[in-house]
């Protein structure tokens, strides 16, 4: 067997979500580093019992099932990946630009993520004002990082620009929705560069979930926050 | 291999696990004592987007975030290794680790101070997290395995470090002989290590920190 068959051998399945951001960066990352996989499309009103078994902690999605090996959370999944599959690498050598990048990995999902979601999309008048705030201040953090950079990772794609890519596709309907502008072209111009380069990368672009599917599934998820939705 | 230098606090249990890292490994440093409630220029120079402790500054170069900075320390450092070699028990690592921060070592400060019926609630919730930990550690002397500690052991070390403490100040009892033999086992043979040993601040210390903490979240209540 050569290696290109060897690798056909193992067998790597993804459960997702068509709107998950999360397992979106798991396909992303198998797809830059050309791993042929199986996804398993999930519901989540109607989890299978598979996911539960295999994600008994957190019942979400992304799981990676790898020749029979479980990994759940996104960005541990990432890593696992890089390790796994050495070409394309997601990670630098240098342990300090390693550091760096799971740093902005995590400043994304914990304080950005946030601050944008649950405190923008999810809320209104001053709560909103606040969560908006709050939103600039953490987009300035990005737009410093990235600055006299193609992407977060350098001149390739790399884990910290898989982590925050959902600000290149899921931002732009958020910012619809509630009728303001997060990533201005002029308060934050490398940042805005940066989002059309990711938006627009190969693999990247050939996998962002419908427009519209999302923007009326985040109405219905703000609708029902602000206690404004009709019970089903 | 270059001038580490450790700016933390000594009763902040994310600086504590930093430092046995580094005592494991051997790594001479300066540690810079901070001030969580008088921040210095130091820190907000250094850790200008969290403004917190720990910062491991390398070379000048700083790294910010615990479990990010036990990572460089063993990607940077040979000898005792933290993680293990298999990628996949290295992604089990990892994973326990964000879940323990997440829910267990959040789950007991919002327990703390959290009053009536939110409190209850609190607790039930933290006590079904540490309830993996135990099923995690059954059977084994370690997290890392039978002989020698490793990360996830660092990562889960406030807990015979501070946990005690924490339920003392919340009022509440979270892990107890009864449900958790197990966890409260590797708890007594993690704190007997000499090296693990020495760096745990004086109890009274500790208390007076997370008095304060609770207090402060309290009052904003």
């Amino acid at each position: 067997m050569d290696e290109r068959e060897y690798n056909m051998a193992e067998e790597v399945k993804v459960f997702s979500t068509w709107a998950s951001p999360f397992a979106l960066r798991v396909i992303w990352a198998l797809k830059l580093k050309g791993v042929e996989f199986d996804t398993v499309h999930e519901d989540l009103i109607n989890k299978s019992p598979l996911l539960l078994q295999y994600n008994p902690i957190h019942k979400k999605v992304p799981v990676l099932v790898h020749d029979g090996k479980v990994i759940c959370e996104s960005l541990v999944i990432l890593e696992y990946i890089d390790e796994t599959w050495k070409q394309n690498p997601l990670l630098p050598e240098d342990p300090h630009q390693k550091a760096n990048a799971r740093f902005w990995a995590k400043f994304g999902d914990d304080k950005v993520m946030q601050s944008i979601g649950g405190g923008v999309l999810l809320k209104e008048g001053k709560e909103q004002e606040e969560g908006f705030a709050a939103s600039m201040e953490n987009l300035k953090y990005l737009e410093d990082e990235i600055r006299g950079k193609k992407f977060f990772g350098g001149e390739t794609i790399g884990l910290a620009d898989i982590a925050l890519g959902w600000l290149a596709h899921y931002l732009d309907i958020v910012e619809e929705i509630v009728g303001l502008k997060l990533i201005d072209q002029e308060k934050f111009p490398s940042l805005a560069a940066w989002k059309q380069e990711f938006a627009n990368a190969p693999i990247i672009r050939e996998n962002w979930p419908d427009r519209d599917k999302l923007a009326t599934k985040y109405v219905a998820m703000r609708e029902a926050n602000l206690g404004k939705g009709t019970p089903k | 291999m270059g001038e580490v230098k450790l700016i933390g606090s000594y009763t902040s249990l994310f600086c504590t696990r930093v430092e046995w890292a580094l005592k494991l490994k051997g790594v001479q440093y300066e540690y810079v004592e901070d001030d969580v409630f008088n921040k210095s220029p130091l820190l907000l120079q250094h850790n200008p987007v969290h403004k917190k402790v720990p910062v491991l500054v390398h070379d000048g170069r700083p790294i910010a975030e615990s479990l990010v900075i036990l990572q460089y320390i063993d990607e940077t450092w040979s000898g005792n290794t933290l993680l293990p070699q298999d990628s996949y028990d290295r992604a089990m690592a990892h994973f326990w680790a964000k879940f323990a921060d997440e829910k267990c070592v959040m789950g007991s400060f919002m327990a703390a101070w959290k009053d009536g019926e939110e409190k209850e609630k609190a607790i039930e919730s933290a006590q079904e997290s540490f309830a993996f930990l135990e099923k995690l550690i059954e059977g084994k002397k370690y997290f890392s395995g039978e002989d020698e500690i490793g990360y996830l052991d660092l990562a889960l070390g406030w807990i015979p470090l501070c946990l005690d403490i924490v339920e003392e100040v919340g009022g509440m009892k979270l892990v107890d002989a009864e449900k958790f033999p197990s966890l409260l086992e590797w708890a007594r043979n993690f704190a007997e290590i000499p090296l693990i040993k020495e760096r745990f601040p004086p109890r009274d210390a500790l208390a007076n920190y997370f008095h304060k903490i609770v207090g402060l979240k309290r009052s904003k209540k």
